[in-house]
């Protein structure tokens, strides 16, 4: 068995981010492995071994992702694949992960719904139609059976039992797994496990990011007494207009 | 010249409130291209309610007679098979879970540029640009889109129910579909509940509310109100209620015209998920609670007093 997880580099959810200049500042801010990945990861790891299988993580970044790749090492992945470029747009980091699953081969290729930064929610998508695969997102729940997989796919108002033969694509979020800490020994080992840099295949993005902006802040809050709650409902009424 | 696509999501035979949103959206850009207006609706939508799709902005609506329910795959197949045949410049869906998941396989079946989540109409002026919440709220950002066919998802409220009423008849489509390799085995739905990424107004109630017996305060309130009911992760993680009720980074982001929070004292990634919301109401019995900052009226004070008082109120004022 043959499982591929997919990880971005993200800033921690709790950081406020500045921009400078139209850009992110992210000086000084504690990057992760985005939540959502971070699910993926922790079932990918119990799939390894349920399985007795190899399980290799892959982003696409420049070489300050690696300690973040690191950690996914330390979580239990078994080797890991960097490929050096920016991850500009959703198409561009989608056909770097599908080039080399055209040639790995993968029976499962996991990644998180989205990544807290862009928001995109596409990869996984694209993943799976360049390479002609089903794609279930977003996978809360994932059992392997034979060489097929049960999964619990959310839908609106509710969740559907899905069965999918693999290979296939899974873009997963919570409850799929608890996320898991690494330990010392995993620390320890992580840092000699294989972390091969491959530089990227031929992409052009189709999107481009013009810039960031802080969104709009709200107006100062309006507080009204505890014992005069119709005054909210006269506010809602007539000054925001919304009931 | 160029055309504009425009998935329905439709239920029961009426499109979704979303969806004719999403029509209103590609009207406002097909006016501007001198272009048309093509929805394209499976067997979901019924003929005697297209006049409403048509309403809303539709010059052409093709059907599907032969398609229902799809699944995500589906509606791509059949979306990507319509742009073609029309030479359309722009695909517009409505953000949804399935939307969501077609909109980068559509992207994919015809090089096109996408991009989720918009949330106003674009700027022509220079190209294609849409702006879009990033950093799960934390930012917007202005992306340019490359190339003659575009795809995006619009988030709720993006343009807002604008009529722009069009003849928009149903003719009948039949594209070429592969059947999905993904076998739906069990559907586990809850029947004649407000869906939460499509209400208007949502009521939340975090651990301020103590116990999960607590909440029908909330429900009271929500029904009042026409609402959907959510909550906090914590409330989720401890199974007060359930998942898909959890608004915020990793659960559902809601930008309702008005969302109500009580007893969630807002942790940056529960505000996250509600930051795009027009009016936000925050009672909470913490006056330094954080998510005060980030509200429009707050109320200092117990929810087990003002919730039920709030609930009367609103009965008789509306």
């Amino acid at each position: 068995m043959k499982i591929l997880i997919c990880i971005s580099h993200v800033p921690d959810t709790n950081a406020k981010i500045p921009f400078k200049d139209g850009q992110p500042d992210l000086n000084g801010i504690a990057m992760v492995i985005a939540p959502y990945d971070d699910f993926a990861l922790a079932r990918a790891v119990e799939l390894r071994d349920e399985t007795k299988g190899k399980l290799t993580v892959l982003n696409v970044g420049l070489a300050d992702t690696e300690p973040t790749i690191r950690k996914a090492l330390a979580i239990g992945a078994d080797d890991a694949i960097r490929v050096n470029a920016k991850p500009v747009d959703a198409y561009f980091v989608a056909s770097q992960i599908a080039a080399i699953a055209q040639v790995e081969k993968y029976d499962i290729i996991m990644l998180g719904r989205e990544s807290s930064d862009f928001n995109g929610g596409m990869v996984h998508g694209m993943v799976a139609e360049i390479l002609g695969l089903p794609c279930v997102v977003p996978c809360m729940k994932m059992d392997l059976a034979g060489d097929k997989a049960v999964m619990y796919r959310e839908i609106e108002g509710g969740k559907e039992v899905v069965e999918v033969a693999m290979p296939f694509v899974a873009g997963c979020q919570e409850p799929i797994a608890e996320w898991k800490i690494p330990n010392m020994r995993g620390i320890m080992s992580a840092k000699s496990k294989p972390l091969k840099v491959v530089e990227p295949a031929a992409a052009t993005n189709h999107t481009s990011v013009v810039r960031y902006e802080m969104p709009t802040q709200r107006g100062t809050v309006k507080m009204i007494p505890a014992d005069q709650v119709e005054q909210l409902v006269g506010f809602l009424k007539n000054e925001a207009k919304v009931i | 010249m160029s055309n504009v696509i425009v998935y329905i999501e439709a239920e029961n035979g009426e499109a979704k409130k979303h969806s004719l949103e999403a029509v209103a959206y590609g009207a406002a850009v097909a006016a501007q291209w001198g272009g048309q207006t093509v929805a394209v609706a499976t067997a979901d939508l019924s003929a005697e309610h297209a006049g409403e799709v048509a309403k809303y902005g539709a010059d052409r609506i093709l059907h599907i007679a032969g398609a229902s329910n799809p699944q995500a795959s589906d509606i791509a197949q059949l979306v990507a098979a319509a742009a073609l045949q029309t030479n359309a410049g722009l695909v517009v869906l409505a953000k949804s879970i399935a939307g969501d998941l077609a909109v980068p396989m559509i992207g994919i079946k015809l090089g096109a540029a996408v991009v989720t989540n918009v949330t106003e109409v674009p700027n022509l002026a220079h190209g294609f640009t849409v702006k879009r919440a990033a950093y799960t709220g934390k930012a917007v950002t202005e992306v340019q889109l490359e190339g003659s066919i575009k795809v995006i998802s619009i988030k709720k409220n993006a343009i807002g129910l604008v009529e722009n009423p069009k003849v928009g008849a149903l003719e009948a489509f039949a594209p070429t579909m592969a059947a999905s390799s993904i076998m739906v085995k069990e559907v586990q739905k809850q029947t004649g509940e407000l869906l939460l990424p499509e209400a208007d107004i949502v009521v939340s109630g975090g651990r301020g509310l103590k116990g999960p017996e607590n909440w029908g305060m909330i429900m009271d309130l929500a029904h009042t109100l026409h609402a959907a009911t959510g909550c906090s992760k914590p409330v989720s993680d401890i199974g007060w209620r359930p998942h898909h009720e959890h608004v915020g980074q990793t659960g559902i982001k809601v930008s309702p015209n008005l969302y109500v929070a009580v007893g969630i004292s807002g942790a940056i990634q529960h505000l996250a998920g509600v930051s795009s919301s027009k009016t936000i109401v925050v009672i909470n019995k913490d006056p330094e609670a954080p998510f005060f900052k980030a509200a429009d009226y707050g109320i200092v004070g117990d929810a087990f007093d003002i919730v039920p008082k709030l609930t009367a109120a609103l009965k008789s004022a509306m």
